[in-house]
């Protein structure tokens, strides 16, 4: 494409000024909603002023097929529930990436694109396309649970992905020199089973990277069409997610105090452990000379605290338990306790995860604060009630240099004077390791399912308001 | 090599600002990010229709057809459900 005019330059512009006024509304929840709508006019105008490009003829056809997929998208925006936030993200990074990919054989067969630097960007563009596009897939698979959240590997691993890694170049240096299909399309092949193999080998645990690892590879995605076709809004707004998956990413291994290569090259964790029967997990627990706690000891301990703090894990998530949280968070608010929620970076399945699950449950946003703002709140903390986290409370972290997860930042739970862990079983969490924590003097298990446990203790507490 | 310097002027700058942005995003609405920037990477309509949208419907148009539904998707899709979860967060 040649040059634009100049009308289409300045729409293309305010565009961008738009998008990147979306993400800046985004640094607080005050001011997030109006950032969205912005997003939204910069996506009309965008649009819009496209639809007016001389080359752009085929109205009917592409009006039949935005509205197809503008429908589905609708319905997914409106139904899923907060809870499966996580795969729907995994989702719209793979469509994302299946559209780079298409768009990029699109113009290879468009032809045009014969020089070194155009044939590179298509080959990028296919590449880049097609791993976001089968990576997310597997991740969105892996996050609903359809496959195994546990890492999948086999012997050689590494070299198979070197070895793909080299014919991706040979490839690449094929299509330069000849700009013929067939290289083209091997590398659809390769890129595509490239995308699967690496994410099917990353466990459950680690998901909060790839996640955004994925993200900022459909921003990068969207920059290699934006560079085949010539389009700057394109360079800019995939530049703009590519930034943001990326710094995401970063946040996350700091959380997980895990280097994104390392989480990267996968093979990590355990996967979902299933609990045992009742009688035998506490059986088990007691031989270990664990605390264990009901619910009514529980209850009664909560009802007479000042301070308490919520650490809400992916198991909150599994068991939907939060809008039981809410209730049991009023109902300790009317007895004049003050409770508050601590967020770890990486709690849950995504950037984010908890946080979402609480607003759900209309817990104040004022009322959730993250790890550093609360870490030194727990000396003076009376009950610190965990639910379904593991990890992220696990003291490990902090005092056993041979740990995997020693240095990774944690909730100092075991500082408040009494820890509550509502936990299925004394399993470990998705590293696999066991958690000091259980065993400590101050801390009483609650075994079962969290939802439950919590409507027991609502129930609990309301008797003996009545009382 | 000149348009394709040129882009990459936009690309580099584009880089700076998204990560003076995002760093300064609240790390509670790290969620809505992600639906969000899925909502804005769907700007690859925008190539789909450039690249599919001629009256002819030759292959790159096929593709580029499929292009824009799937991107059509991550728009609507994308925005809506940020819309709907930045509804759901309330001050005290």
């Amino acid at each position: 494409m040649t040059s634009l005019p100049a009308i289409t330059t300045v729409a293309y512009l305010v565009a961008s000024i738009l998008f990147i006024l979306a993400l800046k509304g985004l640094s607080s929840p005050a001011t997030a909603r109006k950032g969205n709508l912005l997003g939204i006019i910069g996506m009309f105008i965008a649009v819009g002023i496209t639809l007016a490009q001389p080359e752009v003829q085929a109205y009917g056809r592409i009006a039949l097929f935005a509205a197809m997929g503008g429908i589905v998208g609708g319905i997914v925006a409106k139904k899923v529930p907060m809870t499966a936030m996580p795969e729907t993200v995994g989702l719209f990074n793979s469509f994302v990436g299946l559209a780079a990919a298409l768009v990029s054989l699109g113009a290879f067969h468009k032809g045009g694109h014969t020089g070194t630097i155009g044939s590179i960007e298509i080959f990028l563009g296919v590449v880049i396309g097609m791993v976001t596009w089968t990576g997310s897939v597997v991740a969105f698979l892996k996050l609903n649970g359809r496959v195994s959240g546990a890492p999948i590997t086999w012997p050689g691993r590494h070299a198979l992905n070197v070895l793909m890694g080299i014919a991706a170049l040979a490839l690449g240096a094929w299509f330069v020199v000849t700009h013929e299909a067939m290289p083209l399309y091997l590398t659809v092949v390769v890129a595509g089973l490239f995308g699967i193999l690496w994410i099917i080998a990353i466990g459950g645990a680690d998901m909060p990277v790839v996640i955004s690892i994925l993200n900022s590879y459909s921003g990068w995605a969207s920059v290699a069409t934006g560079f085949i076709i010539g389009n700057d809004l394109l360079i800019i707004t995939g530049s703009l997610v590519g930034a943001s998956g990326f710094i995401l990413s970063i946040i996350m291994g700091r959380g997980m105090n895990r280097s994104i290569s390392s989480v990267l090259m996968g093979g990590f964790g355990e996967g979902d452990l299933e609990a045992g029967d009742a009688a035998n997990i506490q059986a088990q627990a007691a031989a270990k000379g664990v605390n264990i706690g009901d619910v009514e000891v529980a209850a009664e301990l909560m009802r007479g605290s000042r301070e308490i703090i919520i650490i809400p894990g992916y198991g909150l998530a599994v068991a939907q338990a939060q809008h039981p949280v809410r209730e049991l968070t009023e109902r300790l608010e009317a007895e004049g306790v003050r409770v508050r929620f601590a967020i770890h970076p990486v709690a849950g399945r995504m950037p984010g995860h908890m946080n979402v699950l609480l607003a759900e449950a209309n817990i104040p946003y004022d009322q959730v604060l993250e790890m550093d703002a609360i870490n030194s709140d727990f000396p003076e903390t009376d009950v610190t009630l965990v639910l379904g986290a593991n990890d992220i409370v696990n003291t490990d972290a902090l005092d056993l240099p041979s740990s995997p997860i020693y240095g990774m930042p944690i909730l100092e739970a075991y500082k408040s004077r009494t820890v509550m862990v509502v936990k299925r079983s004394l399993n470990p969490g998705f590293s696999g390791i066991d958690n000091p924590l259980f065993y400590r003097e101050n801390t009483m298990m609650v075994f079962g399912d969290a939802r439950e446990i919590v409507d027991s203790m609502v129930k609990e507490l309301k008797g003996a308001a009545v009382a | 090599m000149q348009e394709f310097l040129s882009h990459l002027t936009v690309f580099v700058l584009a880089c700076f600002v998204g990560w003076q942005v995002i760093w300064k995003v609240t790390p509670a609405l790290h969620t809505p990010l992600m639906s969000v920037s899925n909502a804005i990477s769907g700007i690859i309509l925008v190539g789909a229709m450039i690249a599919g949208g001629e009256a002819l419907l030759d292959l790159p148009g096929k593709l580029g057809m499929v292009a824009i539904a799937f991107a059509a998707i991550n728009v609507v899709g994308g925005f809506w459900v940020t819309q709907r979860m930045l509804g759901m967060f309330r001050k005290r």
